[in-house]
């Protein structure tokens, strides 16, 4: 199976034979390096930018502006604050033009902690990324979804911010992309460069297939009657776990991945709340002003008369980074143990 | 260090740089249009019938032949404009309708840049490939790396061109213009400007730079650059003339520096009030043609009234037409109005 990575990689070759792409760029993201995480290795149209966000995401806006699309890097998303007022225009301009210019214009940046990457490569960005109107963001925490993600991405007309988590992007899936090879070893000698000399290296692609993602439509990974928890990315994996554990000892977690965070899917949380009365909702991002207490707001006052229990949202602390040391880092962003500490304590609610 | 050109200033006043009557002409019609129109917007603030103005009146000896010498059009085989908020006498040199300014101006439903959504000379027509004006300063300059980068992958000899003021190019987007624009051997065709009219808001030029001209700082890019005379409307035809056969030529940018008026302080935030002691460069030019027998008192006065009378006849159009709706709020959040409210997901 692939990892992330090499689903990314995939998903901007098919947008490149497919969807006329024409443009992917960003620090680092063109030969010899292929990107940091090396999920632009073997494409035909990337280019390495100057050491600059803004003028990245500036260059994007106005390659969008004249009709093309592109994918544009930061290389972690620590780095893309120094861009906010530039996404804001990207978010805004259709609106400001009365519909005249749209962006088609894709930003992918890897997110969130887990690689022990200290305070400037662990931030977050998914409670950021909600303010900005306009946009549509994505989250995924499979590499077919991060596949299926990231071409729905592209096609779309509007501009598009695709949240890789950093700390998934060599974690194999369960599933086969549309057109990958089964034998992985097959998949790595085609399409991940050689150390070494690469000058003379191609990629040989497989023939993939065309997968997408409606955006607003999350995933139920693991059902349940008890408690909802909703979460995306890195921290869905983990839920899933706590979910398969938790279940052997009487609980009946469902679990849903919402995997496209704006716009989002809350008929899928709606139904599932009604059923269980019961909600919980993860992400690595910092609490306050949190996108999970936006989900929470709406199940209490929408859903108030079905609640057994108060709507909680489990997050990173409000800190202002994520330390380097484990202690620290551990202490920052949600764990497995006070996921599952949360879920027992809100299944132990009685009403 | 950047210099200005001798040779491209109307030093002789009947010669006007060896260009045709009709052409001076019309570079004169259009910045009497375009002061008419500015004039027009601040009475129509100060009427009460607008929230707020802001506008290009003293750039009008640079900013009509930028708009004359474009090649106009949509698309990347066409030039890209990404212009401020001081660029209506390229609008008007571009085609650019009183009536359109005005609707812009009152917010009105019919405004075809905003919608009613935004302010005056947030120009945006993409069928002139006039990109949206920006509040923001200086983004522009990296956004229009972009569209250049596409008109250079096209290969059709287009160009694009940005323009911005010179208190904005403290910004580190101008870097970053400048940057991407000149790496070598990924050249863009672009047209650099600044217009340099020694203020930003309420402060002034001198004490917020170090450098002798902003142009230097293209030079240090290898970028061609050069600083003009923006308040004499036929060096500023020449060079730019020049600079745009340049860049079609060879795939590189230039740089101009024009030198400006601003005639009515920043905004309606700072009264637009006429300012004294700076060059009215259309009286000026005015004052050149009437010498130069080219225009007759008459002439003149017929310009300027009829220009008056249209700019009257758009205010009371305007007046006429609807505004943006309160439920119209959600339109064009993102495109073919698909839902982006949350209440509705």
């Amino acid at each position: 199976m692939a990892n992330m990575a090499q689903a990314i990689r995939m998903a901007l070759h098919f947008a490149e034979k497919n969807y006329e792409l024409k443009d992917i760029f960003g620090q680092d993201v063109g030969a010899p390096l292929g990107g940091v995480f090396t999920a632009t290795q073997g494409l035909e149209t990337t280019w390495n930018s100057t050491l600059d966000e803004r003028g990245i995401i500036g260059m994007a806006m106005g390659i969008a502006m004249a009709g093309d699309r592109c994918v544009a890097e930061i290389q972690f998303a620590d780095y893309i604050f120094n861009t906010i007022d530039l996404l804001k225009i990207a978010g805004n301009t259709l609106w400001c033009t009365n519909g005249q210019y749209n962006l088609p214009m894709t930003v992918m940046t890897p997110v969130g902690a887990g690689i022990r990457g200290s305070v400037y490569h662990s931030h977050s960005f998914d409670a950021w990324a909600s303010r900005l109107a306009g946009w549509k963001v994505v989250m995924p925490s499979t590499p077919l979804d991060a596949y299926g993600l990231l071409l729905a991405c592209i096609k779309d007309p509007n501009p598009c911010l695709f949240l890789n988590p950093k700390a998934l992007m060599r974690v194999r899936g369960e599933e086969l992309l549309p057109g990958e090879p089964a034998d992985e070893r097959d998949l790595k000698t085609r399409i991940d460069a050689p150390l070494g000399d690469r000058t003379k290296w191609k990629a040989n692609w497989p023939k993939l297939e065309e997968y997408l993602i409606p955006f607003g439509q999350g995933k139920i990974t693991r059902a349940g009657e008890q408690i909802t928890v909703v979460s995306y990315g890195r921290h869905l994996l983990v839920c899933n776990e706590v979910a398969d554990q938790l279940a052997g000892q009487g609980y009946s977690v469902e679990v849903i991945d919402l995997r496209s965070i704006y716009p989002y899917d809350w008929q899928m949380i709606k139904n599932s709340i009604q059923k269980t009365g019961r909600v919980l909702f993860v992400n690595e991002d910092t609490e306050v002003t949190n996108f999970g207490e936006h989900l929470a707001y709406r199940a209490t006052t929408e859903l108030f008369y079905h609640l057994l229990a108060p709507p909680r949202v489990l997050a990173g602390k409000n800190v202002p980074g994520i330390g380097l040391h484990p202690h620290l880092e551990d202490n920052s962003v949600p764990q497995k143990h006070e996921i599952e500490n949360f879920i027992r304590e809100i299944c132990a609610e009685v009403p | 260090m950047a210099k200005k050109p001798s040779t491209k200033k109307s030093t002789t006043k009947n010669n006007f740089g060896g260009l045709d009557k009709k052409l001076i002409l019309q570079i004169h019609s259009h910045m009497v249009k375009s002061r008419v129109l500015e004039e027009r917007l601040i009475k129509i603030y100060r009427a009460g019938e607008s929230f707020f103005w802001i506008g290009g009146t003293g750039e009008e000896a640079w900013g009509v032949p930028l708009g004359m010498l474009g090649r106009i059009g949509q698309g990347p085989a066409n030039d890209y404009f990404h212009l401020h908020y001081r660029c209506t006498p390229t609008l008007i040199a571009m085609g650019l309708e009183m009536k359109d300014s005005v609707r812009l101006m009152m917010n009105r439903s019919t405004d075809p840049s905003t919608g009613g959504r935004n302010f005056s000379n947030h120009y945006c027509f993409p069928k002139w490939n006039v990109a949206p004006v920006t509040s923001p300063l200086e983004v522009q300059y990296s956004i229009a790396c972009g569209t250049a980068h596409v008109q250079k992958r096209v290969g059709k000899k287009a160009i694009t061109i940005v323009t911005g003021g010179d208190a904005g190019t403290a910004e580190g987007d101008f870097a970053s213009g400048l940057i991407l624009a000149s790496r070598r051997g990924q050249e863009l065709p672009m047209l650099i400007t600044v217009q340099n009219n020694k203020w930003g808001i309420s402060t002034g030029y001198d004490g917020q730079h170090g450098e002798n001209f902003i142009a230097d700082r293209a030079k240090a890019f290898n970028i061609r650059a050069r600083v003009i005379d923006g308040n004499d409307p036929i060096e500023t035809y020449l060079c730019v003339q020049e600079d745009m056969e340049y860049i079609r030529k060879t795939g590189k940018p230039a740089f101009i520096e024009a030198h400006v008026s601003r005639l009515h302080g920043h905004s309606s935030a700072t009264g637009a009030n006429k300012e004294l002691g700076e060059v009215d460069p259309v009286t000026e030019f005015e004052n050149e043609l009437l010498e130069a027998d080219l225009l007759t008192e008459v002439q003149v006065k017929t310009i300027w009234e009829n220009f008056e009378a249209e700019g009257v006849r758009a205010t009371e159009l305007a007046r006429s037409e609807p505004v943006p709706t309160a439920d119209s709020v959600w339109d064009h959040t993102y495109h073919a109005n698909e839902n982006a409210d949350w209440r509705k997901f």
